[in-house]
C-alpha cells in the first residue's frame, strides 16, 4: 500500500509513501509555523521552528516535522507544552536575532509571542540565517552566488568572500524565497555589476 | 619507542593459519629472559610533559657509565601512559616491578646501580601510604592501581606500542585467532550480543544490538558495510581514548577486524583527531605491522577473510565527533550534522550500512571474545556490564587514568583511588561527561557510576571525563566554562544552538555579576529545556545538562549570586573583594609592588590596604603575599 495513516493532534490523517509530517500537515489543513522550510528546496531541519511531538504512551520526542518522515500508526502533536516552550524560545531569540524583519515579527505575534527577553545586537537586522537564498539559487537557479560563511555562532549568508558577484543573473529567487524580508535589502551585496546592468535592462 | 633501532625481537613472518598465532607468541615469550632487568619509563602525554624523554635519555647515559655487562644489558623502554599522571615521569624496574615516581634525569645513576643492578629499591622516589607515609614498592601495593580493574588498559603502560611482538606476547590478537578459528560470524554477533557492552562514546547504545541492525540493513540493501572507529575525543578533559591509541593500539585495530569479520566488511576507517599525532603514527605502525604479519589486508590469518583499514584525520572540530558530521567529514565534505531521521547503521558512510563505535568500545571487543561473552557480562553491573576507563582530573591528588568495573561507587573513583581533594576535605561535586555531561554534588557520593545511574540523577556517563571540584569551583562560572567551549564548537546548522548556546552565557553572565532573579533561574532552565528538545544535534541537545544539573543541585549557590551578590566559591570576580587581614600582614609592601593599578598602600612594615573600588580583582596580590595575608571577602 502506498498510503500511510497516523494521527495529528488525534484526528487520522493519510500521507503518501515519502511525505514529511509536515507535508502531511499542509495536506489537512494543520498549521504548523515554519521559516527555513520550501517545497523547492532541500529541506534543512534548521530553523526547529516545526518542532512537534512524537507519543507513544509514556514515551514521548519532540522531532522536526519538515524533515520527519510519515510514518504508519504515529502519534504527533502540534501544540504540546514542549513543543509551545521550544517555540516560544526559538520566537524571542529570532526577536533579537531579526528585529527588523516584519515577517517574522508577524509569525511570532500569530503564535502570542510579541516580545523578547533578549537584547538586539543589530536594530536593523533582517536575516536569520536560515540559508533558504544559497539553497534556492545552488539547487534550483543553478549558481552559486550566494554562500554561508563561517561556522557556528558566528555564522553568516552573503556573496562568495562577501564581494559583489557576477555569477548572480539577478533572477529574484532568493529575494522572493526569504522568510524574513531580508534579501530584498542584501540583494545589492550580492549581485555585481552584470546583474545589476540586466535588471535596469530588464526594466 | 622504536625508531631506527633495531628491527623487532622477531623478523616477521606471515602468519598462515590462526594456530600459528600461538606458536608465534611462545617463541616470542621463549626468547626473551623473564630476569633480564628492564627499565620502562612512561610515555604517556602527562609524563611526556613532565620531562620524561630526558628521563629515559639519562638512563640510557647512566648504563653507558656504569659498563654494565654487556649479555645482562637491561633494556629502556618507553610505553604508552601508566595512568598515575600527576605523579610523573614514572618509572618502572623488572622484574622487581619498582615503581618509581617524580623521577628527575639526575635519579638514573642512582636507580641504575641500586635497583638495576643490586636489586634494591629506592626507598625516596617511591609512592608513599596515604596514611603511614610507608614507600609503597610496587604497583600492587598502591591504592591507585590495586583498587582499579584494569583490562582494557591492560597492557597499556607495559608494552612497547611500536612493537607488535610485545602485544602479540601480552595476548593481542589472540581473540582475533579464536574467531577465525572456531567462530561464525554470526557467533562473533551473539557473543557480543551476550557480552551486554554498550558503547563507551558517551550514548550507552548496547554495541550488540547495533551489529545486529547493522546486518538486518545488509540484508536488505547488501554490501558493502564499513567499520569505523571514532577516535575524535573532543572533550575537554578527556584523554582515554588518545591513551589507548597510543598505548595499546593493537587493541583497537584486533576489535575493529572481529568487527569487519562479523558484518562482512572490507573497508574499515580509524577516524582519529588531527591534534593525536603519536596516536595516528602508532596506529599507523601498528597497521603496517599487522599487515607483515598477515593479521591486516588479504587472506587474514590464512582463512582468505580480507579486510583493510585507513586513518583519517579530523578536521579538529568537537562537533566531527557526532557520528553524522563524522561521516560527512571522512566523506570529504564540512563536518556538519546531517538533518536526517534515518539511523547511521542503515545510511552511514557514503549511505551505506556502517557501524561506528568509539575507541574504547572496539578495545573491549577482543576482550568479550577472546574470554567470552558471559565472563564479560559478569563484570560491572547488569544494565551496565564491564569496566569504564575514566580521565580523573580537577582537584585530586592522584589525576590520571583509572579503569573501574561498572557501578563502582562515585566515592570510591575519586577518594580511594583518586586520593580525595588535597587538603582532606570532602569533595564539592563531579562532573561527569564533560560539556554534555551533568554535576553531581558530595552528598551523592555513593551513586554507582554506571549508565543508567548517573541518567536517573540527572547527569551522564558521556565520554568518561571525571573533573573533581572542591570549595573553590564555582557552579555558575563550570557553566559559562562549557557553554563558552561549545559556542566556539557548535557548527550553527541550527537555531537553538547557534542562537541559544550564547544566551544561556549571557544570562549565566549576569548571575556571575550578581545581576538577575529566581525569575531568571526560571527562565534558564527553560530555555535549557528548549535547547535539549529543539536542537538538532547532540550537541546541542546535551549542552544545557551542566546548567541543568547544577540548578538542580547547587540551587543556593545561584541564589547567592542572584540574591546575595555573593560568589561563595570565591571565584566570580564581580562579586568578590579582595583585604587584607591587618593581624596578619607585615608590611613588606609585595602586593602593593605587584599590583598592577597601584591600589594597594601602606607604609613600610605598616598593615596595608587594598582600595575596593580601583581592585582589578585579578588576584596578583594574594599569590605574592608570603604571609597568606590577602583574602577573598
Ligand atoms: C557533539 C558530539 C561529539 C561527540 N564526540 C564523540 C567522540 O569524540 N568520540 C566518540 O566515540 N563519540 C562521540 N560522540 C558520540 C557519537 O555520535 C557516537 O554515538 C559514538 O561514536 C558511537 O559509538 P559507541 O556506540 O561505541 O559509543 C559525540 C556525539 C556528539 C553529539
Ligand atoms: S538573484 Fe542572484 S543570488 Fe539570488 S538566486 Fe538568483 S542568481 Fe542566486
Ligand atoms: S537572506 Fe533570507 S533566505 Fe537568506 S539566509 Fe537570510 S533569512 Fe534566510
Ligand atoms: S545542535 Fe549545534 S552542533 Fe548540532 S546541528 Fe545544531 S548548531 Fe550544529
Ligand atoms: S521548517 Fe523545519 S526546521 Fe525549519
Amino acid at each position: 500500500m502506498n498510503e500511510i495513516t497516523f494521527t495529528i493532534n488525534d484526528q487520522a490523517v493519510k500521507a503518501r509513501r515519502g511525505w514529511t509530517v509536515l507535508e502531511t500537515a499542509r495536506e489537512c489543513g494543520i498549521h504548523i509555523p515554519t521559516l527555513c522550510h520550501h517545497p523547492a528546496v532541500t529541506p534543512s531541519g534548521a530553523c526547529r521552528l516545526c518542532m512537534v511531538e512524537l507519543r507513544d504512551g509514556d514515551w514521548a520526542k519532540l522531532v522536526a516535522s519538515c524533515i520527519y518522515p510519515a510514518a504508519e500508526g504515529i502519534h504527533v502533536y502540534t501544540d504540546t507544552a514542549r513543543v509551545k516552550n521550544v517555540r516560544n524560545w526559538i520566537f524571542q531569540m529570532l526577536l533579537a536575532a531579526a528585529p527588523a524583519s516584519r515577517e517574522i515579527a508577524e509569525l511570532a505575534a500569530r503564535h502570542g509571542v510579541t516580545g523578547t527577553r533578549f537584547a538586539a545586537k543589530d536594530p536593523d537586522e533582517m536575516c536569520m540565517v536560515c540559508g533558504l537564498c544559497q539553497r534556492v539559487c545552488e539547487e534550483v537557479v543553478g549558481l552559486s552566488a550566494i554562500a554561508v560563511v563561517d561556522r557556528g555562532v558566528h555564522k553568516r549568508v552573503g556573496a562568495p568572500f562577501m564581494q559583489p558577484t557576477d555569477v548572480c543573473v539577478a533572477c529574484g529567487c532568493c529575494v522572493n524565497i526569504c522568510p524574513t524580508g531580508a534579501m530584498r535589502k542584501l540583494f545589492d551585496s550580492v549581485r555585481g555589476e552584470t546583474a545589476t546592468k540586466l535588471t535596469q535592462l530588464a526594466v | 619507542m622504536r625508531k631506527e633501532s633495531a628491527a623487532p625481537a622477531m623478523a616477521p613472518f606471515r602468519l598462515n593459519a590462526p594456530g600459528d598465532l600461538e606458536t608465534l607468541r611462545n617463541k616470542i615469550i621463549e626468547s626473551r629472559d623473564p630476569n633480564r632487568p628492564e627499565i620502562v619509563v612512561c610515555h604517556g602525554n602527562g609524563c611526556l610533559a613532565s620531562g620524561a624523554p630526558k628521563v629515559a635519555e639519562a638512563f640510557k647515559a647512566a648504563l653507558a657509565e656504569t659498563g654494565i655487562n654487556a649479555k645482562l644489558m637491561p633494556g629502556v623502554k618507553t610505553t604508552g601512559c601508566q595512568g598515575l599522571c600527576s605523579k610523573g615521569p614514572l618509572v618502572q624496574i623488572r622484574p622487581q616491578g619498582y615503581f618509581y615516581e617524580r623521577v628527575q634525569p639526575k635519579d638514573a645513576l642512582e636507580i641504575v646501580e641500586k635497583s638495576v643492578m643490586a636489586g634494591e629499591p629506592v626507598e625516596r622516589l617511591m609512592h608513599k601510604d596515604p596514611e603511614t607515609g610507608k614507600p609503597l614498592y610496587t604497583e600492587e601495593e598502591i591504592p591507585f592501581y590495586s583498587l582499579q580493574e584494569r583490562l582494557v588498559l591492560r597492557r597499556i603502560g607495559k608494552i612497547d606500542p611500536t612493537d607488535i611482538s610485545d602485544a602479540i606476547a601480552e595476548g593481542a590478537y589472540a581473540g582475533l585467532a579464536k574467531a577465525l578459528h572456531s567462530m561464525t560470524p554470526e557467533e562473533v554477533v551473539r557473543e557480543v550480543e551476550k557480552s551486554g557492552l554498550r558503547g563507551r562514546g558517551g550514548a550507552g547504545f548496547p554495541t550488540g544490538r547495533k551489529w545486529r541492525s547493522a546486518l538486518s540493513a545488509i540484508e536488505k540493501k547488501g554490501r558493502p558495510v564499513y567499520v569505523v572507529v571514532n577516535g575524535d575525543e573532543g572533550d575537554p578533559g578527556a584523554f582515554m581514548d588518545g591513551a589507548i591509541m597510543e598505548g595499546d593500539p593493537h587493541s583497537v585495530l584486533e576489535g575493529l577486524i572481529l568487527g569487519a569479520y562479523a558484518l562482512g566488511a572490507e573497508q574499515g576507517y580509524l577516524y582519529v583527531r588531527a591534534e593525536y599525532p603519536v596516536a595516528i603514527r602508532h596506529l599507523e605502525m601498528a597497521m603496517a605491522q599487522a599487515r607483515e604479519y598477515g593479521l591486516l589486508g588479504e587472506n587474514i590469518l590464512g582463512t582468505g577473510f580480507k579486510f583493510d583499514a585507513r586513518i583519517n584525520r579530523g578536521a579538529g572540530a568537537f562537533v566531527c565527533g557526532e557520528s553524522t558530521a563524522l561521516f560527512t567529514s571522512i566523506e570529504g565534505k564540512p563536518g556538519n550534522p546531517r538533518p536526517k531521521y534515518v539511523r547511521s547503521v542503515e545510511e552511514g558512510l557514503w549511505g551505506r550500512p556502517t557501524v561506528l563505535n568509539n575507541v574504547e568500545t572496539w578495545a573491549n571487543i577482543p576482550l568479550v571474545l577472546g574470554r567470552g561473552g558471559q565472563w564479560y557480562a559478569s563484570l560491572g553491573v547488569p544494565h551496565s556490564t564491564g569496566t569504564k576507563v575514566f580521565c580523573l582530573v580537577g582537584k585530586v591528588d592522584n589525576v590520571g587514568l583509572v579503569e573501574v568495573p561498572m557501578g563502582t561507587p562515585m566515592d570510591r573513583i575519586v577518594t580511594d583511588i583518586g586520593g580525595g581533594v588535597s587538603g582532606g576535605k570532602p569533595f564539592k561535586a563531579v562532573q561527569t561527561g564533560g560539556p554534555s555531561g551533568g554535576c553531581l554534588p558530595y552528598s551523592l557520593k555513593d551513586t554507582p557510576v554506571d549508565f543508567d545511574s548517573l541518567t536517573k540523577a540527572g547527569s551522564m556517563m558521556g565520554s568518561g571525563a571525571m573533573i573533581v571540584m572542591d570549595e573553590h569551583d564555582c557552579v555558575v562560572d563550570l557553566g559559562r566554562y562549557f557553554l563558552k567551549f561549545l559556542e566556539e564548537e557548535s557548527c550553527g546548522k541550527c537555531l537553538p544552538c547557534r542562537l541559544g548556546l550564547t544566551r544561556m552565557r549571557e544570562i549565566l553572565d549576569g548571575f556571575s555579576r550578581g545581576e538577575g532573579s529566581e525569575a531568571d533561574i526560571a527562565d534558564l532552565t527553560s530555555l535549557a529545556e528548549a535547547l535539549k528538545d529543539g536542537a538538532l544535534c547532540a550537541l546541542g541537545g546535551s549542552a544545557p545538562n551542566p546548567v541543568l544539573t547544577t540548578i538542580r543541585y547547587f540551587r543556593d549557590e545561584y541564589l547567592a549570586h542572584v540574591s546575595d551578590h555573593k560568589c561563595p566559591a570565591g571565584v566570580c570576580k564581580h562579586l568578590i573583594v579582595y583585604a587584607i587581614d591587618p593581624e596578619k600582614c607585615t608590611g613588606c609592601g609585595a602586593c602593593a609592588k605587584n599590583c598592577p593599578v597601584e591600589c594597594v598602600t601602606g607604609e613600610k612594615k605598616e598593615p596595608h590596604v587594598i582600595d575596593a573600588a580601583a581592585c582589578l580583582r585579578c588576584g596578583i596580590c594574594k599569590e605574592t603575599c608570603k604571609f597568606d595575608a590577602i583574602f577573598i571577602e
